[in-house]
């Protein structure tokens, strides 16, 4: 079943016109990764399904559902969650209570003690203030909070930026950990290794639209095309 | 006659009572200022005109309905917490888009209207307000003698302080309320309603500066300025604190309460602009406040 269907989605910050005609469509339990150079519009893309940016035009359907005039405070009740790149802790708040602020809008979703037996660190450090934490102990809380919602399907948007390879790779565990569990995720990602152990399925976008999709087994097959549009 | 410094110990321990009496009130209405800049970014110059509502609705309860202290105490709060929300659902949050100075001059504009509206019904001359039975009369404390209500004052003013300290800190709205102060979009989109919690908020404070309003009622005289004269200096007490702290805002009212006392025994020349020389040294040594975070 299609859960995530993007048709035609254009969108503007201000003047700018930042998405001309953005098509996705993302499976059930499937994990996509979108591909593309820096201000091509991939974060916009994300920001703009979970109805942050309101400024926009097309079709957005989530679970057979038309979310083009849900406010953003309705969407995450329909299952969709979203990381921010800048991970968003808060500082004021401390880990435990970042951890449990969303609030939990189905069932399935983990338990507090399940979340910390994913991320041990977490429970150790659960009394200190959120920003505290390092960043690879943000970006587990950032996705954690999240996890114990109960949302279908999480945008995540670049979740490995800044971070150590030890800590890249207890990411990409979690992932597959939570692709095995049935989440659906939509993966902003400029590291390609790591992209390529996770996703099952590739967009590469360029100047605000896609224009490529492919299945991971073709990722070898379109390594020229992507190093000519990606520029590496 | 017991002295310390040459000051007699009953005028001493005199002023530093109307000292704390006049920082319950700052706490009181700088709380609810620094929980509305906190998460709406609006510096609400109506703060006072709520304050003299809550007077207002006391007195008219009882005049009108006949309804006492008791019940004043909660219910001219809640009816001026209530307008407040009001007020912040059909106007104030019209204006969070543009710049914050609209805010600032909505409230101003709010603060002139509700006076001017008082002044034309009740004049500007202020009206008693007796204090109930059961809080009149004095105790003997052995170095002076304390007006019952007055301590009443102290320790109503603190238990709200605590309480709304506690709900800001302790609980999930609290927690809510502080996430939405960082980060209100990234809140929302966890799917809790944000323009809602702007307008609790709001009436929150609002609801704040009435119970200040009926606390205060028989203390001063209920008049239609008596807002306006207590504001400039609330405004002082919260830059003093650091804008949006509300720890600071609670513990700098109390202190520059005391202060303001204080000066009156010792040099009572200067007790009515203590408070603004404190202010200037502090934005000279610390601009974000005494609590405030330094951005």
């Amino acid at each position: 079943m299609t859960l995530l269907e993007v048709t035609g989605l254009h969108a503007w910050y201000g003047e700018s016109h930042i998405l001309h005609g953005v098509d996705l469509f993302v499976e059930e339990g499937e994990t996509i990764c979108i591909l593309g150079r820096n201000g091509m519009g991939k974060t916009t893309t994300l920001r703009t399904i979970m109805g942050i940016l309101r400024k926009r035009t097309g079709a957005i359907r989530f679970a057979g559902k038309d979310m083009m005039d849900v406010p953003l405070h309705r969407t995450a009740r329909e299952g969709l969650g979203f990381v921010p790149e800048e991970r968003g802790i808060f500082a004021t708040l401390s880990v435990e209570e970042n951890l449990i602020l969303p609030p939990v809008v189905a069932k399935g979703g983990m338990s507090v003690g399940e979340i910390y037996e994913l991320f041990p660190n977490l429970r150790e450090r659960r009394s200190s203030p959120g920003t505290k934490l390092s960043g690879g102990e943000q970006q587990m809380l950032a996705m954690a909070r999240i996890l114990r919602t109960g949302a279908r399907c999480l945008l995540l948007d670049e979740p490995t930026e800044g971070l150590a390879p030890v800590i890249i790779q207890r990411i990409g565990e979690v992932l597959i950990e939570l692709r095995d569990r049935g989440m659906t995720v939509v993966l902003v990602e400029q590291n390609f290794r790591f992209a390529s152990k996770v996703a099952d399925r590739f967009y590469l976008m360029d100047h605000g639209r896609m224009v490529a999709d492919f299945p991971v087994e073709e990722l070898p097959a379109n390594m020229p095309m992507l190093n000519s549009v990606l520029g590496v | 006659m017991m002295t310390i410094f040459g000051i007699p110990t009953a005028a001493l321990f005199g002023q530093l009572l109307v000292g704390l009496i006049n920082g319950s009130f700052y706490a009181l209405l700088s709380l609810g200022l620094a929980v509305i800049f906190g998460l709406l970014r609006v510096i609400n110059f109506a703060h006072g005109a709520q304050y003299m509502a809550g007077a207002f609705a006391a007195l008219l309860l009882l005049t009108q309905t006949g309804i006492g202290y008791w019940p004043a105490l909660i219910l001219a709060p809640l009816i001026v917490g209530l307008g407040g929300a009001l007020i912040e659902r059909t106007m104030l949050s019209r204006l969070y888009k543009l710049d914050p100075l609209y805010g600032l001059l909505f409230t101003f504009g709010l603060a002139l209207t509700l006076e001017g509206t008082f002044r034309w019904f009740f004049g500007t001359s202020g009206q008693p307000y007796a204090p109930p039975a059961a809080l009149t009369g004095a105790v003997n404390l052995g170095f002076m003698f304390l007006p019952v209500y007055r301590g009443w004052v102290v320790v109503a003013s603190l238990a709200v302080c605590l309480g709304v300290w506690l709900l800001i800190e302790k609980t999930k709205l609290g927690a809510y309320l502080r996430a939405a102060t960082e980060n209100p979009v990234l809140v929302q989109s966890f799917g809790v309603n944000v323009p809602l919690l702007l307008t609790f908020t709001y009436g929150l404070g609002a609801a704040l500066a009435g119970f200040a309003g009926v606390l205060a009622a028989p203390v001063y005289q209920v008049s239609p300025l008596m807002g306006s004269n207590l504001i400039i200096v609330v405004f002082a007490v919260v830059v003093v604190g650091g804008m949006g702290s509300i720890l600071g805002a609670i513990v700098t009212g109390y202190l520059l309460g005391i202060a303001e006392g204080l000066t009156k025994v010792f040099y009572p020349e200067a007790s009515n602009i203590v408070i603004f020389v404190i202010m200037a040294i502090v934005l000279i040594l610390r601009p974000a406040g005494l609590f405030g975070k330094d951005a």
